[in-house]
């Protein structure tokens, strides 16, 4: 604040015209041409199009998704507590056909909302709780063992809506707290950690763009069609470490390990910086054995746009009629045209009593 | 009764890589010299919380264990039998420890019980062990510099045969009791000595009004049954508002400037007022007068505002937190870019969206190898420090950091600057009122958000308001809370759009007794209750709960009919609210501690009592002169040792560490090219998913030339943040009628103390004149090019004192820019694209070598600093403008620090090219080369385009060359080469200099194809 004491006096600073919602945004012009109201571009209310939290009394109402449109493939996002790639996420399912809802984690805790009313469940990246315990410990922790009324934790109810045919995407802290709750790989099936992300080898966080080769062997629906990808990475600990070599050589058998990090020779690598951690196999991410749940490191959601791409200025000039979308669009693409695909998985067609959860 | 404590201690499995340790050995070689041997590191969990046995062990097992790392050992200090000495960490009574909180919230999940997370049960604490049985002092040296700061940290150290534990045990300090400090026949120097001894910061004119004021009062005071005599919290909440900090009292000042030269003299009546706000108010006319009203807020909130479109506003601000980060530079940085966070959260209504965060950082040489003076931490420290500060500060609350710099120049190595930015996007209406509107009726519920208070951060404002000595208070140092920080921002963007909330404000220097005190004067008054308010810990005495600074917190005026709904969102969400008072309209700051009164103040004398400063400033135009250098210079080397030099060489294991592309929108980052490498100018920011429009940022500082001429030098800085917006395609503002396309500008001084003393601060009036030409300058530039500014911040005492030796700054002004950008997608990168495309210069070179880095090479200064000329360099941008909308310009590049030389080498960086280049007849050399006059560019096209371009620049063009494949830069001057370097090479030299050596960057590849 600079000076407070004294107010601001300037000329008509707070006299008409001033832009009003309903005022129409083109140009307004009077008979003589003069203008009376400047024209603007509108954005059609893109700022605000991804609130956490409805209010609890339209919750109380049973209504806490007016908006929703359940024709559409249903992608619950989880926020709150320091996760903090929501709206990205958010975009990435509306641009690819999907309807976006973002909650935050409370409303599910509380029974306020159901995951089983959506297709698709994820955890996106951020820093839940500050990771000061290990990333994504301590709300793993929270599902695990923080119970609702009905005694319930929500990795019951996680586990329930996988072994129901649907899909969980975790990305950066998401995949972390999937890895750490023993949702992946889960090679017992039992929700028990086999493998854990950890500190970079470098010991530093990092923000860099990589490349990643999809695993032929991998049979999971969100990389259907896919070979490469190129993403940015964006973390501190990511380094993917496997208990044992035992679970190592089962996760390479059924190819759960389907993203690794390429060199610029397009081979799996481990040195740094193109794997920008160390992690074993070279691995960026992780499905379990259905392939319905998938974790990685890399943000897919930051890549939505060409326009998000280092190097988009001169692949645009080289090639004037590159396509504007990003890749890591491609994925989200994949799960939602794969779930409309499904004679009658989708929540759409089978909306659960959400009564039940209240 | 105290329940038992336990101790879990985590330690990595045998076959675990420990790279902590690993690293700490290194760095105790590397830094200190010291042979440490293997470390180990460990990390402790102090329980205090009744738990059974099996309590414990599941706790520890489940919530702290990573199986596939960690061991546990419990009530013991394990180690590997071939260490000999130990080091713990442990954290000071009070100061915030996320960690420890962290392992409590899990805690209260096991065990399905709510746990409050607001007593602390949990301490956690680092436990190294050492191969070698190092002497105390080693270990104590290794404590202090590399693992932790005396001023947060409380270390154990010695052999592993006597290992000793810390838990630190807050409070238990003053009882809530107020005194009276008299001020009836005090003499002056004892006015003065009291000032001094309570940190007040107030100079014996502003003492004296305080006690005079007190003199005229007694009858009403006595009405009031009050104590004749100010209470301690009235004289705190006074020296508070009136600091240099919260009130720019020189920024206010009457000075009598007189230029030594010419013998002219004349009267400023308030540089704010004269060279700021009335600049900006013609700024306006002039804007209003063509259809842009875009204008919305300026210099009256936390942050100025102006309109994107009819939905929304973009808010924007700017903030230093230089003494801290001089003190504790991790805790003084994230706190201040947490704290500058709040500023847009806070502004109007409050609930704005942070879009990203800046900083410029100004530190000493890194590589800085003489004596340290009592207290001031090796330059290379504060660096490090400040850099994690700001990666967490940013990282961890999801806000991208897009852009900065770091100015390196021995003036800082006493202060660092640390400024931090952030900008913001508010709807224009927030449940149908206007957002960036504070109404506060009487009656209104006072409401504290977020963090509780403690101790941390007491007399911050009074503190950055006098220059640093060796015995600076620890209590002014604070540590930031990102995730208490990140709960309070989601809770306040929800509220804020339910319409639950009149307005907002933060709590940042001077902590309640500044927020509750700014929101007091829109209505008019206020009642405070301090035991209501939350504390961390008991011993807080009232007007010290008035005072601190204690983080994360939001101060918010609330209708007392939307408290109830209000309060039940604060517990879903997760956040502690506190009713603490109400609004009035009675005149007067009212606080009270249960019930008895602590402070009474009128707030017309709060506000506007203090007494205004005159001050001298002399203007004498320093003696300098042009250097004669050898004439067969190698340019080849010349060029290549600039690009590692300091001021120019990579960021880049800076800049990765700081997330630059969180939220999706980062269109224009740091760096950019197939390689990463290529350095860019102004960064740019799309503001949502749903249309192309965004923003483009852009900081324009240069120090350097302030030593030549002070105006130039801040007219340089203004045109350099400006051409770096223009370089990516933005376009100056009000070219066309009601175009829409606002500028939203902060300026931020910082300066060494100008207030001329014969004895502690001879040169003063010097170098206030500095700060008068500084001013006048941004006055010009801003008429010029028709862009205002909105919110700024000065600095005054940024000096550092101690065994007799003073270091100041350099007086320094930074200019923060932001321009609407109307499609991202036509923005310009830096970095050259194609092979054949032909490389222009865009503008004049002049004989400007002063303060050149080129100079600075061979250790001269020089005479000739560069000049802006404002007319041509608004007519070349808005001719740049034109071009682009034509797509005639493939990269355009704005030529600082190493002139046209290090812009070409930079330019090639993304990708693998070349260039060869012809200079033109006439300037010498070097000059073409190393001149870094302003408003110039280096620009590339395409073939099929040269004719277009050619005519529309006509003369303010000049085509160099062209880009080649063949990685290769050179340069000839009549037919001769001058420069003949391998591209990657160049890059090499550039990303391996001593920014990346000493952050420790790893390893790096050839530019891939």
């Amino acid at each position: 604040m600079e000076n407070d004491q004294q107010q601001p006096n300037l000329p008509d600073l707070n006299l008409p015209p001033r832009p009003r919602p309903e005022d129409p945004g083109y140009e307004m012009v009077d008979g003589d041409g003069n203008i009376l109201l400047p024209g603007y571009k509108s954005v059609d209310g893109g700022h605000e199009s991804a609130e956490p939290l409805k209010s609890s009394t339209e919750a109380q109402a049973g209504n806490p998704q007016p908006a929703a449109d359940r024709s559409k493939v249903q992608a619950l996002i989880l926020t709150g507590f320091g996760i903090n790639c929501e709206e990205e996420f958010a975009a990435a399912y509306r641009l690819a056909g999907a309807e976006a809802t973002v909650v935050h984690l409370n409303q599910v805790l509380h029974g306020h909302v159901s995951i089983h009313d959506y297709d698709i469940l994820n955890f996106p990246g951020g820093f839940s709780f500050g990771d000061d315990l290990g990333s994504g410990v301590v709300l793993a922790n929270k599902l695990r063992y923080r119970k609702n009324d009905q005694g319930r934790t929500l990795l019951d109810d996680i586990r329930e809506f996988v072994a129901g045919g649907k899909f969980v995407l975790g990305i950066c802290n998401g995949f972390q707290v999937l890895v750490k709750l023993g949702l992946l790989p889960d090679l017992a099936g039992t929700a028990t950690p086999e493998v854990t992300l950890t500190h970079n080898a470098s010991g530093r966080y990092e923000d860099r763009w990589v490349r990643l080769q999809v695993n032929p062997k991998s049979t999971t629906p969100f990389l259907a069609g896919m070979d490469t990808l190129e993403v940015p990475v964006r973390h501190g600990e990511g380094r993917l470490i496997i208990g044992s070599p035992e679970a190592a050589a089962a996760i390479e058998a059924r190819g759960l390990n389907c993203l690794s990090y390429l060199d610029e020779a397009g081979a799996p690598t481990a040195g740094y910086p193109r794997n920008p951690n160390g992690s074993d196999l070279h691995c960026a991410g992780l499905t379990d054995t259905t392939g319905r749940v998938f974790g990685l490191m890399p943000h897919p959601e930051a890549f939505l746009s060409l326009y998000n791409h280092p190097d988009w200025a001169r692949r645009k000039r080289a090639d004037p009629g590159l396509s504007e979308e990003g890749e890591g669009l491609k994925l989200f693409r994949n799960i939602v045209e794969h779930i409309q695909r499904q004679p009658s998985a989708s929540a759409s067609v089978q909306p659960k009593a959400r009564q039940a959860s209240i | 009764m105290e329940p038992t404590q336990r101790t879990i201690q985590l330690l990595l499995r045998p076959d675990q890589h420990d790279g902590e340790g690993q690293r700490i050995a290194e760095a105790a070689r590397r830094h200190l010299g010291l042979h440490t041997g293997r470390v180990q590191s460990t990390a402790l969990y102090t329980v205090r919380y009744p738990l059974s046995d099996q309590q414990l062990r599941d706790f520890a097992t489940h919530c702290l264990q990573d199986p596939v790392l960690h061991e546990v050992a419990f009530d013991e200090f394990r180690h590997g039998p071939e260490y000999r000495s130990y080091i713990l960490v442990a954290k000071l009574p009070g100061v915030t420890d996320d960690e420890g909180i962290s392992a409590q919230n899990a805690l209260g999940d096991l065990l399905n019980e709510p746990l409050d997370t607001h007593t602390q049960h949990i301490f956690s604490k680092r436990l190294y062990f050492l191969e070698e049985a190092l002497p105390e002092a080693d270990l104590r040296r290794l404590a202090q510099e590399l693992l932790g700061n005396k001023q947060i940290n409380r270390f154990e150290i010695g052999p592993l045969t006597d290992i000793r534990d810390y838990t630190p045990r807050p409070g238990g300090g003053a009882e809530p009791i107020t005194e009276t400090v008299p001020l009836t026949g005090l003499s002056d120097e004892q006015l003065v000595q009291l000032s001094k001894d309570n940190l007040y910061a107030l100079n014996l004119e502003e003492m004296q009004t305080v006690r005079d004021h007190y003199a005229g009062m007694q009858a009403e005071r006595t009405a009031a049954g009050l104590p004749l005599d100010p209470m301690d919290c009235e004289l705190e909440i006074i020296a508070q508002t009136w600091s240099e900090h919260c009130k720019h009292k020189e920024f206010a000042a009457l000075i009598q400037y007189r230029d030594l030269d010419t013998g002219e003299a004349f009267e400023v009546d308030s540089l704010f007022k004269t060279y700021i706000k009335d600049a900006t108010s013609e700024v306006d006319r002039q804007l209003r007068a063509n259809g842009n009203d875009w204008l919305i807020k300026v210099f009256s909130d936390n942050a100025g505002a102006v309109r994107i479109n009819p939905e929304s506003l973009f808010v924007w601000k700017v903030e230093t937190h230089n003494s801290p980060s001089a003190i504790d530079p991790y805790g003084g940085a994230i706190t201040g870019i947490l704290g500058n966070n709040r500023d847009p959260l806070a502004t109007g209504i409050g609930g704005a969206r942070l879009l990203f965060n800046t900083n410029v950082l100004c530190f000493g040489n890194p590589e800085f190898d003489g004596t340290l003076l009592s207290n001031q931490l090796h330059p290379r420290r504060i660096f490090e420090g400040v850099r994690k500060g700001i990666e967490d500060g940013g990282n961890k609350s999801g806000v991208p950091t897009v852009n900065g710099s770091i100015v390196f120049d021995d003036r800082y190595a006493g202060k660092p600057l640390v400024y931090c930015g952030t900008g913001a996007v508010l709807p224009m209406q927030l449940d149908g009122l206007d957002s960036w509107e504070k109404n506060i009726e009487p009656q209104d519920r006072i409401i504290m958000a977020g963090g509780r208070v403690g101790k941390d951060g007491i007399h911050g404002a009074t503190f950055s308001s006098i220059e640093l000595d060796e015995t600076s208070p620890a209590t002014a140092v604070q540590i930031g809370s990102p995730i208490t920080q990140k709960l309070a921002m989601d809770f306040l963007i929800l509220a804020t759009r339910r319409g639950l909330i009149r307005c907002s404000t933060d709590n940042g220097a001077g902590g309640l007794s500044s927020s509750v005190g700014e929101l007091a004067t829109i209505s008019g008054g206020a009642v405070v209750e301090l035991a209501d308010v939350p504390l961390k810990y008991p011993g807080l005495r009232p007007w010290e709960i008035f005072v601190s600074e204690s983080q994360e917190r939001f101060t918010l005026a609330v209708e007392p009919a939307k408290m109830e709904e209000l309060l039940a969102l604060g517990r879903e969400m997760e956040v502690e609210l506190t009713d603490i008072g109400y609004f009035t309209a009675n005149g007067y700051l009212d606080v009270r501690f249960a019930d008895k009164p602590v402070a009474y103040i009128n707030m017309d004398f709060l506000h506007d009592g203090v007494p205004r400063k005159v001050l001298e400033a002399e203007w004498q135009k320093p003696q300098a002169q042009e250097p004669t250098l050898a004439a067969d210079l190698d340019y080849t080397d010349v060029l290549t040792r600039l690009l590692g030099s300091l001021n120019i060489c990579s960021r880049e294991s800076v800049i990765r560490q700081y997330d630059h592309e969180v939220k999706g929108r980062t269109i224009i980052k740091p760096l950019m090219g197939a390689t990463g490498q290529a350095p860019q100018d102004a960064a740019v920011v799309r503001f949502n998913f749903e249309s192309w429009e965004g923003v483009a940022v852009s900081n324009g500082i240069l120090p350097r030339y302030g030593d030549l001429d002070a105006y130039a030098m801040s007219a340089g800085s203004f045109d350099e943040a400006v051409r770096q917006i223009v370089a990516v395609g933005g376009k100056l503002p009000n070219l066309s009628y009601g175009d829409g396309n606002f500028w939203s500008v902060n300026d931020n001084f910082c300066v060494p103390d100008s207030v001329y003393d014969p004895v502690s601060n001879p040169d003063g009036k010097q170098k206030l004149a500095k700060l008068v030409r500084m001013c006048q300058a941004l006055r010009d530039a801003t008429a010029a090019y028709c862009i205002p500014l909105t919110s700024g911040k000065d600095s005054m005492k940024n000096d550092f004192k101690a065994d007799g030796v003073k270091i100041s700054v350099p007086p320094t002004v930074l200019y923060s820019m932001t321009a609407k950008i109307e499609d991202v997608r036509r923005t310009i990168t830096s970095d050259f694209k194609q092979a054949d495309d032909v490389v222009y210069l865009l503008g004049e070179t002049y004989d400007e070598l002063g303060g050149s880095e080129f100079y600075q090479f061979f250790g001269e200064l020089g005479a000739n600093v560069p000049q802006v000329r404002f007319e041509a360099a608004k007519a070349l941008y808005i001719l740049i403008g034109e071009a682009n909308d034509q797509n005639l310009i493939q990269s355009c590049h704005d030529l600082s620090d190493g002139g046209l030389a290090v812009a070409l080498a930079e330019a090639t960086f993304g990708y693998g090219f070349g260039a060869e280049v012809d200079l033109p007849a006439g300037l010498p050399v070097p000059v073409q080369l190393f001149s870094e006059s302003h408003s110039r560019f280096v620009a590339t096209v395409a073939p099929e385009d040269v004719v277009a371009f050619d005519q529309h620049f006509g003369g303010r063009a000049t085509r160099l060359g062209r880009v080649t494949s063949d990685g290769q830069l050179t340069v000839r001057h009549a037919s001769q080469p001058v420069i003949a370097a391998d591209c990657a090479t160049l890059r090499h030299e550039w990303t391996n200099g001593p920014v990346n050596r000493i952050i420790g960057f790893g390893q790096h590849e050839t530019a891939q194809q």
